[in-house]
């Protein structure tokens, strides 16, 4: 810029403090601009960022008397109000305390104090001095120390810090503060500044008012300028939960492949949980160590259903052996947070096999929280978040079920998926997905997938029909996508970090 | 999850070089690899599979899916004596054993160390625990046979167990031994105990507890060995049996049938292989491909069975085919799952989000609009904040069994996460303005509720804000005084709120004693109200 220019931006703040910038003297400046100090400072850093001014701020620590400190000042230290009290004669305690009018903490904290230089004894419950007169009359170190206040904290005399040392334990005669010294130098272009005339630059149309738009006289004048470089304070704006931007992302997603949204409790039967879905009554994930039970029983209503629930455990259903145990009903009814999204897949099943058999069909999904009894650390937490789909037709088979997969994490951003064996109770053939992060170069493995074993549809659909169905985690997406090390912070609602957060942009 | 390790060099030496390729061969074979430090190579072995959880075993197996020659079992027929007798008095105790004998092992203490780690591994997989099936294995040595395995007094059984000192009473065994203390409920309330016994009458055992330590010790000296694997279901107790014995077959033992004197004689261990159906059709139908029958006769053979005109002969280790489905997963598995083409098919159908959700995230939309900030808190919640500093009755509330954290009791409403959110905020700049939607949890009923909270509280603005909210979705709350004051508010600052003539909620200005136990320093305003009626309102 020109110097013109610059002197064509400058606010009236910097063109008032402008002719005093020589002496360097802040509290001059402020006198004779006739500015306050904060607006005096605001100008420095406006001139500052035009490179007028070199600015150096600096911090010290002062120190200074506290509410009580400031009391002492004027009236002495307790021990002073005490030494000048007993001076007059011997006192027994209670009488000293009360003819002091010091309080009670007051009092102790005087009595510390002489029975520490050892001016004064207690003999029989009476208060005797006893160190000599001249001792007595004279200024402490704390006194004196208390008198030269306020003093720079880095710049303290050896007794000096014995004595703030000592009056620091007690209560608000001094506090420590932390200042900020100024200073600032004038650059080469700031000193040409100084020098020419800025008389002009006054006459510049400083706000453009409705009142000069109508009248039109802002015609042949010239604008200040803005300085568009420096900085702003920040803002923020209300938004949604970053976690809820990703769901709602992943219910467009899905619903634009042409999946029906499923929905349902958190509370759910073991029965919709583990049984309806071959998961035998003895397996560990039904343990209270992964789960987590209530105290609360849900019946199953379809006495149908549950016998062949029942026969597809023990004896098997469609040709398979089962779990040759068994099967407890009671055991079923125990109520659970639900663990994973698939009792809903598992209930869509059976609501659809009130249908007649070639309407059985269709593409679903559910996108919610599910619960599993952990200790919560970095990569582990109680609660979490679940994608779950099933696509039910006749016609489908194993290479779809990775079709589905893969289109959907593409659409989340992974263009690289991989597909390894699993093992799952309710789906055979399974399969485990691993998406690649290119950034860090690792494949992250994102939860499980498969067919639904016969024993899961023959009982819930009536059919044996092929259900391609999986479940992947949806945290792991959500914290790769937002650099998120720790799963604690998804639910941490630390404003400050709420506010800055980016939003989900897909 | 069961992590099977491997020394590196072992692996190197008797299957191949452990480049990237073998690894990734290993993925595919579905036991992913885990970790791989500088000697040992770690594999996750998935539930499915016990019959993997040996080094031994799985060489063989995977040896097989790489085409190559495994090390054949074989098994010899009982020796004279080679008997066990099981008692009727196991009846609802523990019916069944499955035996065996091995002959001319060679042990050492590396060896001893790998069978007590299988046995380990297939009492917590297979075994649940030792509940379902429970492995002993003694020295030939020291038995005399034939053995009987019965049901007893607890009183008059008397050995010393392993590693004790002394001879110890079944009943002070549970409670006098660690091994009685970890899994002396599997015997809880039981009159008999069982126990295996030898012809000298010599107490072998106590399963599935404990073996004795006069006849149930293996050492670097024992040659041969009996072993037991007891339990509930015989079928499970043959296969735990197979594996076991294969991983002493591949050990250079020779492995011996015995009879099981049952009511009708059974002889384990049984090799005969189970015989399942699968069709070209239904395979190709499934996994969405065109393979001959040849093809699917060869993939099978990698995993390990044999395939002949329709049917396929399952090895005996094999837990987990209950169904041809599993038959069809095994050939996935040797196609390879990275070489399935994936492919969307043409199923029609049309999209739909969930009504409620499409609301509630309009709902989200608006408040932000007007500068409110969404968070998100768990469902689960602590006493300290639901209970304690809400001022709330003790009961009520629904609390989850055995949580490990202190998060016990399920949220009740989402005015206390708020006000937990401003305590852990005090030093972030104001005003802060929050909302949050979510599950609440009334005596199991889940509702959907929505909060607003403003620190400082304004009242006004508070109300603006419903009043925006009920233009914007073109509904009507009706305002009322309290009929009766909850708590955490302060008297005559808090409005009823009613939707469709029911209360739905109320918002005011939260009581300073509420306040001074969330540790807030700023006044506060919330509001909260029970979104169910509005989101099943057909009109919105």
């Amino acid at each position: 810029m020109q110097n013109q220019e610059i002197i064509e931006s400058l606010s009236p703040i910097e063109q008032k403090i402008l002719p005093y910038l020589e002496g360097k003297n802040i509290q001059e400046i402020i006198e004779k601009s006739m500015l306050d100090r904060v607006s005096v400072l605001r100008a420095l850093e406006f001139l500052s960022s035009k490179k007028i001014i070199i600015l150096k701020i600096s911090k010290k620590k002062i120190i200074e008397p506290g509410t009580n400190g400031i009391y002492y000042k004027t009236k002495g230290l307790p021990e002073r109000q005490l030494i000048i009290l007993l001076e007059k004669g011997n006192l027994n305690l209670e009488e000293a305390q009360k003819q002091s009018h010091l309080s009670k903490n007051e009092f102790k904290a005087a009595l510390g104090a002489l029975k520490k230089k050892a001016q004064i004894e207690i003999k029989n419950g009476t208060l005797i001095l006893t160190g000599n007169k001249e001792e007595l009359t004279k200024k402490s170190l704390e006194e004196q120390f208390l008198e030269k206040l306020p003093k720079e904290l880095d710049a303290l005399e050896p007794e000096e810090q014995f004595a703030l040392k000592n009056l620091k334990q007690r209560k608000d005669i001094i506090q420590i503060e932390e200042q900020q010294i100024i200073n600032f130098n004038l650059t080469e272009l700031g000193k040409e500044i100084v020098k020419q005339d800025i008389s002009k630059s006054k006459d510049l149309v400083e706000a453009l008012t409705p009142q000069m738009i109508k009248s039109g006289n802002w015609k042949g004048k010239k604008f200040r300028r803005y300085d568009v470089i420096s900085p702003v304070p920040k803002i923020s704006g209300g938004k949604k939960h970053f976690v809820n931007q990703a769901i709602d992302y992943g219910r467009k997603i899905w619903s634009e492949l042409g999946f029906k949204e499923m929905t349902g409790t958190l509370i759910q039967s073991s029965f919709w949980n583990f049984d309806a879905l071959f998961t035998a009554q003895d397996h560990p994930v039904r343990e209270m160590q992964d789960t987590f039970f209530l105290n609360k029983e849900i019946a199953i209503s379809d006495k149908k259903l549950i016998k062949e629930i029942k026969q597809a455990h023990e004896s098997g259903v469609g040709g398979s052996r089962g779990w040759q145990y068994n099967w407890d009903e009671k055991i079923s009814e125990k109520a659970v947070l639900r663990t994973h999204t698939t009792c809903l897949s598992a209930q869509t099943l059976y609501n659809l096999s009130k249908l007649l058999r070639e309407q059985r069909k269709g593409k679903f999904f559910a996108l919610g929280k599910n619960f599993r009894n952990e200790t919560v650390d970095w990569s582990h937490g109680f609660e979490f978040n679940q994608t779950e789909g099933i696509v039910i037709d006749k016609n489908v088979n194993f290479r779809h079920l990775l079709g589905y997969l893969q289109e959907f994490f593409k659409k989340m951003g992974f263009e690289k998926v991989r597909f390894r064996p699993a093992y799952f109770p309710y789906t055979e053939p399974s399969v485990e997905i691993d998406v690649f992060d290119p950034e860090k170069k690792i494949w992250l493995e994102l939860g499980g997938a498969g067919i639904f074993r016969p024993e899961v549809t023959i009982p819930l659909l009536g059919a044996q029909i092929p259900v391609l169905a999986w479940g992947p985690g949806f945290d792991r997406i959500l914290i790769d996508h937002y650099k998120i090390k720790d799963l604690r912070e998804l639910y941490k609602n630390d404003i400050d970090k709420l506010r800055k957060m980016k939003f989900w942009v897909k | 999850m069961t992590i099977l390790i491997i020394q590196k060099k072992q692996f190197e030496k008797e299957i191949g070089k452990l480049d990237e390729k073998m690894q990734e061969k290993i993925a595919m074979f579905g036991t992913p690899v885990e970790d791989i430090t500088q000697n040992e190579l770690q594999i996750e072995i998935f539930p499915n599979r016990p019959d993997l959880l040996s080094y031994q075993n799985y060489k063989n197996a995977f040896l097989t899916y790489l085409g190559k020659k495994p090390n054949k079992i074989k098994i010899n027929k009982p020796e004279r004596n080679f008997d066990v007798i099981i008692d009727p008095s196991l009846k609802n105790i523990r019916p069944y054993t499955a035996c065996a004998i091995v002959r001319n092992m060679k042990f050492d203490n590396e060896k001893i160390k790998e069978i007590i780690d299988i046995q380990e591994k297939l009492h917590m997989t297979l075994g649940r625990k030792r509940k379902k099936a429970a492995i002993g294995i003694y020295p030939l040595e020291k038995i005399k046979l034939p053995i009987t395995f019965k049901a007893i007094e607890p009183e008059k059984i008397r050995f010393q167990p392993l590693e004790f000192p002394v001879e110890l009473t079944g009943k002070q065994i549970l409670s006098k031994h660690s091994a009685g203390r970890e899994y002396g409920n599997l015997l809880e309330g039981l009159n008999k105990y069982p126990i295996f016994i030898d012809a000298n009458n010599e107490i072998l055992s106590m399963p599935p507890i404990i073996n004795s330590h006069k006849t149930g010790k293996i050492s670097e000296q024992t040659k041969d060995v009996f072993i037991e694997c007891s339990g509930f279901n015989f079928e499970v107790l043959k296969k735990i049996l197979n594996i076991i014995v294969a991983v002493f077959n591949d050990m250079g033992g020779k492995v011996y049938q015995m009879n099981l004197k049952y009511k009708t004689k059974k002889i384990t261990p049984d090799f005969t292989s189970q015989k399942l159906k699968l069709s070209v059709e239904n395979t190709n139908k499934l996994l969405g491909l065109n393979l001959k029958e040849s093809k699917i006769s060869s993939l099978l053979k990698k995993m390990g069975h044999e395939y002949k005109k329709g049917f396929v002969e399952v090895p005996a280790t094999r837990t987990d085919i209950l169904h041809e489905v599993d038959l069809i997963e095994d050939v996935a598995i040797a196609y390879g799952y990275d070489k399935f083409i994936p492919e969307i098919p043409e199923v029609s159908t049309v999209g739909e989000i969930d009504k409620k959700e499409i609301v509630k995230s309009k709902i989200s939309d608006i408040l932000s609009g007007l500068g409110l900030l969404e968070t998100s808190s768990y469902h689960l919640t602590t006493k300290d904040a639901q209970i304690k500093k809400m001022q709330n009755k003790k009961s009520g509330f629904v609390e989850v069994k055995n949580s490990k954290t202190e998060y016990k009791i399920l949220r009740k409403d989402l005015t206390h996460n708020m006000l937990k959110i401003f305590s852990e905020n005090v030093d972030v700049s104001y005003p802060q303005e929050i909302f949050e939607i979510g599950t609440v949890f009334k005596n199991y009923n889940e509702k959907q509720n929505l909060s607003i909270a403003l620190a400082p509280g304004n009242f006004t603005r508070l109300k603006q804000i419903l009043n925006y909210l009920e233009e914007m979705l073109k509904i009507k709350f009706e305002i009322s005084n309290p009929e009766s004051l909850p708590n955490h508010f302060i008297d005559g600052r808090v409005g009823e709120i009613k939707f469709s003539g029911k209360i739905i909620g109320y918002f005011g200005e939260i009581h300073p004693k509420i306040l001074k136990n969330f540790k807030i320093k700023m006044p506060v305003s919330v509001l909260e109200i029970c979104l169910d009626g509005v989101l099943e309102n057909r009109k919105i």
